[in-house]
């Protein structure tokens, strides 16, 4: 049991938590750019002029499916490359898998 | 009876039981009864829970309520929906790592244990306990009403003979097992979910002549059922955006979904949480809502929204197969039931009971009492659930949003403004109450407020509520304590 963590380190991994937080605001705003951006700009047509791609009137095809599809990419790429993994205990110095880059 | 679509039905039950005995002998090991019960000891892979968090949510309003929806107003409603997908990352980075170190620093195994360590607050505590206790027993009760129809249409039973059925599936594996049952169930759940949807929509989309079939005829029968603006014109992108508050970024101040924020295992389980999470959360919703708009042209005239999933799948598919999949709907109710009811039995005996009547209670005499509880709310439940009582109902219909305006603040402010105070905490989940039930009230009589849903302007003003009472009252910078407490 060590009692005297260095604050510093405390501090660093509340700095990262702080970033990925707002790596979540990004993505949600990103997410209802695209959503709202295809649905009320090719959806707002009259639907008999209507294009389709792969069946779905094109409006929904880019807007939901296309969509869902980039922001499945998106949340791989930031777990990927921009998540760190840390440790989320403060009894031991290093916890599983704690490392640092 | 119908027997072919009553056997994996019943298959399905029998393994969501041995999974909680399963569980049950795990727990016996254990040292902490309370944290195992309630919380899976923190030891959830990423797997379980992404798939916890996805069946938490994906209610059995979402499940029947919303392809019925979808039905009836087209793909508007399927757009509305896919808000959602939003809920499988958006949770677990907003309250993310920070969330979890804190919780272990405070040893919270509840919600309110952590409002309660970061705002040393009594009244925020009762508050909250109050508000879980009182909206999420609302929210409990309606989905084994829906439950029990559900039993009830398949199998012909009566409303109470089926409603018998759900209670004694869902409390004997809730009783036994606790937390650590309900994620492994969730997750079986979820896969359910996952494979009956994808099914199901095949199914559809054969059974209706192919996607170019379907569109023309919905075309023919009414062109506002394939644009964004619902069958009547009636959803301007206003109002459907404001969805993105309710079921989308608001989810964060839901009890049932912050509280698994804060049982997993490593920043890894997270990690791989937020992946599976949103490929099965937009995959169920996607599939979910666009069968019940392909229905339509299938299967015309149906008139009870509820039903659109049930009959639907006994027409277009075989009946083993069909009971296969509307194991799914079964399930989602199931895995919201038993997560609720776990969450207001933790209220009413971590937060209220051991806090403040009894502090020193022994390992043995708080597992008798949380057992106890759990098992007394689930026959509560069922007793209210043979008659509703109309409050009960009323209750339901804004049980979520009430939610969200009471708890989103203190839960998100407390862990990112440093001047987060108690003041703010009670001023923000008090304006967001009291405001989120008046503006419901007056949306129902007149219509919608600004034209946005009832949960947007109690969110705004909580925010503000919180910022206000924080910076008046006894401004101070707060901070974290650096180890365990």
């Amino acid at each position: 049991m060590m009692n005297n963590i260095p604050e510093r380190r405390t501090e660093r991994r509340f700095k990262i938590a702080h970033r990925e937080a707002w790596i979540g605001v990004i993505l949600a705003l990103v997410n209802i750019l695209w959503w709202y951006g295809f649905a009320y700009t090719m959806g707002s047509k009259v639907p008999e002029e209507y294009t389709y791609v792969f069946g779905f009137p094109a409006w929904f095809f880019w807007s939901c499916i296309v969509g869902f599809i980039v922001m499945v990419i998106l949340v791989f790429i930031v777990v990927k490359f921009v998540l760190v993994d840390m440790s989320l205990e403060d009894e031991d110095d290093m916890g599983n898998g704690g490392h640092s880059s | 009876m119908n027997w072919d679509v009553l056997l994996p039905l019943i298959l399905f039950l029998v393994v969501i039981f041995l999974i909680g005995v399963w569980s049950n002998r795990r727990m016996a090991k254990s040292t902490s009864f309370l944290s195992d019960y309630f919380l899976g000891g923190r030891e959830l892979g990423g797997l379980v829970l992404a798939m916890t968090m996805v069946a938490t949510y994906g209610s059995a309003s979402s499940f029947l309520g919303g392809p019925g929806a979808a039905y009836t107003i087209g793909l508007g409603w399927v757009l509305l929906a896919m808000t959602q997908v939003a809920t499988g990352y958006f949770v677990l980075l907003i309250l993310g790592k920070k969330f979890a170190i804190v919780a272990r620093r405070y040893k919270a195994i509840t919600l309110i244990d952590f409002l309660r360590e970061r705002y040393k607050s009594t009244i925020v505590v009762l508050v909250s306990a109050l508000s879980i206790i009182v909206f999420l027993f609302a929210a409990m009760a309606a989905q084994w009403i829906g439950g029990a129809y559900l039993i009830q249409s398949l199998t012909g039973l009566t409303y109470e003979t089926a409603l018998f059925v759900f209670a004694i599936a869902v409390l004997i594996y809730v009783i036994i097992g606790g937390f650590r049952a309900v994620a492994f169930t969730d997750t079986l759940q979820g896969f359910v979910m996952f494979g009956g949807t994808l099914i199901l929509l095949i199914g559809v989309v054969i059974a209706g002549g192919g996607l170019d079939q379907i569109f023309n005829d919905l075309m023919v029968e009414n062109p506002n059922l394939i644009t964004p603006y619902g069958n009547e014109g009636q959803l301007t992108s206003l109002y459907v955006s404001s969805f993105w508050i309710l079921v989308g970024v608001g989810v964060v101040g839901l009890p049932q979904v912050a509280v698994r924020a804060m049982s997993y295992r490593d920043s890894k389980s997270m990690h791989r949480a937020l992946m599976i999470g949103t490929v099965v959360v937009g995959f169920i919703m996607l599939n979910m809502h666009l069968i019940g708009v392909f229905a339509r042209p299938v299967l015309p005239g149906i008139e009870v929204a509820d039903q659109v999933i049930p009959l639907i799948a006994l027409e277009v598919l075989p009946g083993w197969l069909a009971g296969l999949v509307l194991a799914a709907p079964l399930a989602a109710m199931m895995s919201t039931v038993d997560s609720l009811l776990l969450l207001v039995s933790s209220s009413i005996v971590k937060d209220v009971y051991i806090n403040y009547m009894k502090p020193k209670a022994t390992y043995s005499h708080v597992k008798k009492v949380s057992m106890g509880v759990t098992a007394f709310l689930g026959i509560i439940v069922f007793l209210l659930a043979i008659n509703p009582p109309e409050l009960l109902i009323y209750l339901n219909l804004f049980a979520f949003g009430g939610l969200e305006a009471a708890f989103i603040w203190p839960i998100v402010l407390g862990l990112y403004w440093k001047y987060s105070n108690k003041y703010g905490a009670i001023a923000s989940m008090i304006t967001g109450l009291v405001s989120y039930i008046i503006i419901f009230r007056f949306n129902s009589e007149y219509g919608d407020l600004f034209g946005v849903h009832a949960v947007v302007v109690p969110v705004i003003l909580s925010l503000l509520a919180f910022i206000i009472a924080s910076l008046l009252i006894k401004r101070e910078v707060y901070y974290f304590p650096t180890k365990t407490i």
